[in-house]
């Protein structure tokens, strides 16, 4: 054991440096944010009316939209776990996790297109001689956008936890008699009451610090949050303490939220099982099914439609001359550039941690500290975007041309959002090498580079393209920092089409959001399907 | 894989159920459960014509080797939903719950939850449930394949002495063809979906005319 510790020590010495290079980052941050903050006496912060409302606006559309969302999801996890003869249900899973990938700012102009004043449930509405009304800006709107992202997301988190319910328990049900009621109460309510405050604690928290919704669909001070609010101080009114203020309450309240979820319980592991699937003995008659299926294809429905409007718009607008605009295509070319390097960064990053994480867990023993190296490769779950990214927009800006740097902090910090991802989708797979190949590595001789090319690339290429893929299609859609360092130079495709729909050139924002959807989709199948071979595990 | 199985065992009696992995033995079991249902031929159970009946009405109750036990209930709650599935005992029905924990050897056990009770335990907790229940058809699909052999043996006379006092017509599918002879009068030996040998434990075990059967002991009782 003695000879193993110097490669040992190597393999944490990677992770290590990372880390401590990310701290280094939030508390330079941090200083930043906090220097810019002491101008202002916060006494005066108590009492100023617009931030109290906007405080209470931020928890209270975070609230109502985890609510929505997660209420919905349940009967819609429910109805698929239950038929598994629903037609397409492959399908349907993969189109649940479209929201994903699709950028939010495209998303947003999709919602628009449904729901708006002139959007297609108006237009059925007219048609149909109902009352048509203008109800999309404001808390609808950002409530509609939040259920169109969450409530997917939600139903795949929650499925799980109807998939680990053994075959065995199913028909312990069916032969004790148990009905609806009495099985809800047995079965899938213990079930759940482990997931749902898990779940409902991500979800409050994407809505709470979700930016892009509320910038774009969010109207005056009425529906502004606190995201939006220190984009507002530090882009309209340029002032640099207000903006560190607000994000250092914004980090605050990001922290007493995770705190609080850790709080109602670590996440339960439920392991979705394969084998015989055994159907449950209170299916139902024709009407229970008609629900179900009804339940089911109205997420499906909400889910696809502002997507399709997205493409229709695009198709029916002004396509060759947008295409034939340079500023498409260098803002287009900078969201591919970002999107790969940051890309790369972020899995780069991961696995530096993860290597390191899974020697503590599987060598030494050390489940604490693993678990700790890779929440702090999550960072960015705790501090916010749009906090880092003003804290470094504060802390650079004496120092050189912020406008400039704007692609190095853009994919610096989409790397840091990308992270969270990877350590959950490496982190599983890398840790069982470990487990199970370790031992019979070291007595082979096998190692380095040699060992990474027979052991752990065939093993891992298909969650390393998965990771490549999902972190490159986040970046290219993401409408976050840019927006606080973005310049006529540095655009973005998601800064450009804020900037039409800002406008209101509709027409070029319908041709630039489908541009948009189709660069995120492309990267995404392209890097996956090359990253991640044939032969997917 | 097709499954046609004919086999006829006395009330009361306890066959053993023996074949390779795979064979169809539980699913012979899943089929008198009514969690399968067959989809030519009949299935009696003490001169009544059960093909047809939903799991719940089947005079029968079967023990898994896993997960008999509902996580997040006590030992008591999970016997008393052999008798209401609401739970909704009267004081009686408690008095019965506590009868059959005394008689699996629980006695006193009856508040702790499953997660603080060994594997041996948990099957006890699944057996009390079984004397609850009081269905006169027993189903025990392999539920002391992961118990040691000292403690198999032990849980085989428990059920030996159960089924005598309730008169319990079981069958129970196992591995070793030692579980067979401990505690069942008459095996069968399932082979690729059917029945290819039944009779007397002893006397089956010691055939040689059909190859499967040999195949399938290997000169384990030699």
């Amino acid at each position: 054991m003695v000879g193993r510790a110097e490669p040992l020590r190597q393999r944490l010495a990677s992770g290590i440096a990372v880390l401590a290079l990310l701290a280094a980052l939030v508390a330079a941050a941090f200083v930043a944010l906090f220097t810019a903050a002491a101008q202002i006496e916060p006494r005066l912060l108590w009492e100023d009316v617009h931030l109290r409302r906007v405080v209470a606006f931020s928890f209270w559309q975070a609230s109502l939209s985890t609510l929505l969302s997660v209420g919905l999801a349940l009967p819609v996890a429910r109805a698929l776990s239950r038929r598994h003869e629903f037609p397409g249900r492959e399908w349907l899973l993969k189109l649940l996790g479209l929201p994903l990938v699709v950028p939010t700012i495209v998303a947003v102009f999709g919602i628009v297109a449904v729901y708006g004043q002139s959007g297609l449930l108006n237009r059925v509405a007219g048609a149909l001689g109902l009352p048509v009304g203008q109800y999309l800006y404001g808390l609808t709107g950002i409530l509609i956008a939040h259920v169109f992202f969450n409530l997917p997301l939600a139903v795949r988190l929650l499925l799980p936890a109807w998939q680990s319910i053994p075959g065995e328990t199913w028909r312990l049900a069916a032969q004790l008699g148990m009905e609806s009621g009495h099985i809800v109460k047995h079965i899938e309510w213990p079930l759940l009451r482990q997931v749902v405050p898990q779940v409902s604690g991500l979800v409050f928290m994407l809505c709470f610090t979700s930016f892009a919704v509320v910038l774009t669909l969010g109207g005056g001070p009425a529906a502004t949050t606190i995201e939006v609010a220190i984009y507002q101080a530090l882009r309209y009114e340029f002032d640099l303490g207000q903006a560190g203020l607000l994000a250092l309450l914004q980090l605050l309240f990001c922290a007493l939220i995770v705190a609080l979820i850790q709080l109602v319980g670590r996440t339960p592991h439920v392991e979705p099982l394969t084998g015989v699937r055994q159907l449950r003995p209170d299916l139902g008659g024709r009407g229970a099914r008609a629900a179900d299926y009804a339940l089911v294809a109205l997420a499906a429905l909400s889910t696809l439609l502002p997507i399709i409007a997205v493409v229709m718009a695009g198709l029916t607008g002004p396509v060759l001359s947008v295409l034939g605009e340079w500023q498409t295509w260098r803002s287009l070319l900078l969201s591919l550039g970002i999107a790969l390097c940051s890309a790369s960064l972020a899995v780069a990053a991961a696995a530096a941690i993860l290597v390191a994480s899974r020697e503590l867990r599987v060598n030494r023993y050390r489940d604490r500290s693993a678990e700790a190296m890779e929440l702090g490769g999550s960072l960015i779950l705790v501090v916010p975007p749009l906090v880092l990214g003003t804290g470094l927009f504060i802390l650079l800006r004496p120092v050189v041309d912020v406008l400039a740097w704007a692609p190095v902090v853009v994919i610096g910090v989409n790397a840091l959002m990308g992270m969270p991802y990877v350590i959950r989708l490496l982190g599983p797979p890398m840790t069982r090498i470990t487990q199970r190949h370790d031992r019979l590595c070291a007595s082979l001789g096998l190692g380095g580079w040699a060992r990474f090319r027979i052991i752990e690339w065939p093993l891992l290429r298909a969650p390393i393209g998965l990771s490549l893929a999902l972190c490159a299609a986040l970046s290219t859609g993401d409408l976050g920092v840019i927006a606080l360092f973005g310049s006529q130079q540095t655009t973005t495709l998601p800064l450009l089409l804020y900037q039409r729909l800002a406008a209101y050139r509709m027409d070029e924002a319908a041709v630039t959001a489908l541009v948009l959807l189709l660069l995120c989709l492309a990267l995404f199948v392209v890097i996956e399907r090359s990253v991640a071979g044939r032969a997917r595990a | 894989m097709d499954f046609h199985f004919d086999l006829t065992v006395a009330s009361g009696d306890c066959t053993a159920v023996i074949g390779p992995s795979g064979a169809g033995k539980s699913t012979l079991l899943a089929l008198i459960a009514g969690f399968e249902l067959a989809d030519a031929g009949r299935i009696r159970i003490g001169g009544l014509d059960v093909t047809h009946w939903p799991a719940a009405k089947r005079p029968v109750t079967t023990v898994f080797q896993e997960h008999n036990l509902f996580a997040h209930l006590d030992v008591a709650a999970n016997v008393g939903l052999g008798i209401h599935p609401g739970l909704e005992l009267d004081d009686e029905q408690r008095r019965m719950v506590e009868r059959a924990l005394d008689k699996v050897g629980l006695g006193g056990m009856a508040k702790r939850v499953p997660s603080t009770l060994s594997g041996g335990e948990r099957q006890r907790v699944a057996l009390a449930r079984v004397l609850v229940r009081r269905r006169p058809v027993l189903l025990l699909d392999e539920p002391f394949a992961a118990l040691g052999p000292a403690l198999r043996r032990e849980m085989l006379a428990l059920v030996a002495e159960l089924r005598h006092a309730g008169n319990l017509t079981t069958l129970l599918v196992s591995h070793h063809p030692n579980d067979a002879l401990l505690a069942a009068e008459n095996t069968a030996f399932v082979s690729d979906g059917r029945i290819l040998a039944y009779g007397e434990t002893r006397a089956l075990l010691a055939r040689t005319d059909c190859p499967e059967l040999t195949a399938y002991l290997g000169g384990a009782q030699t």
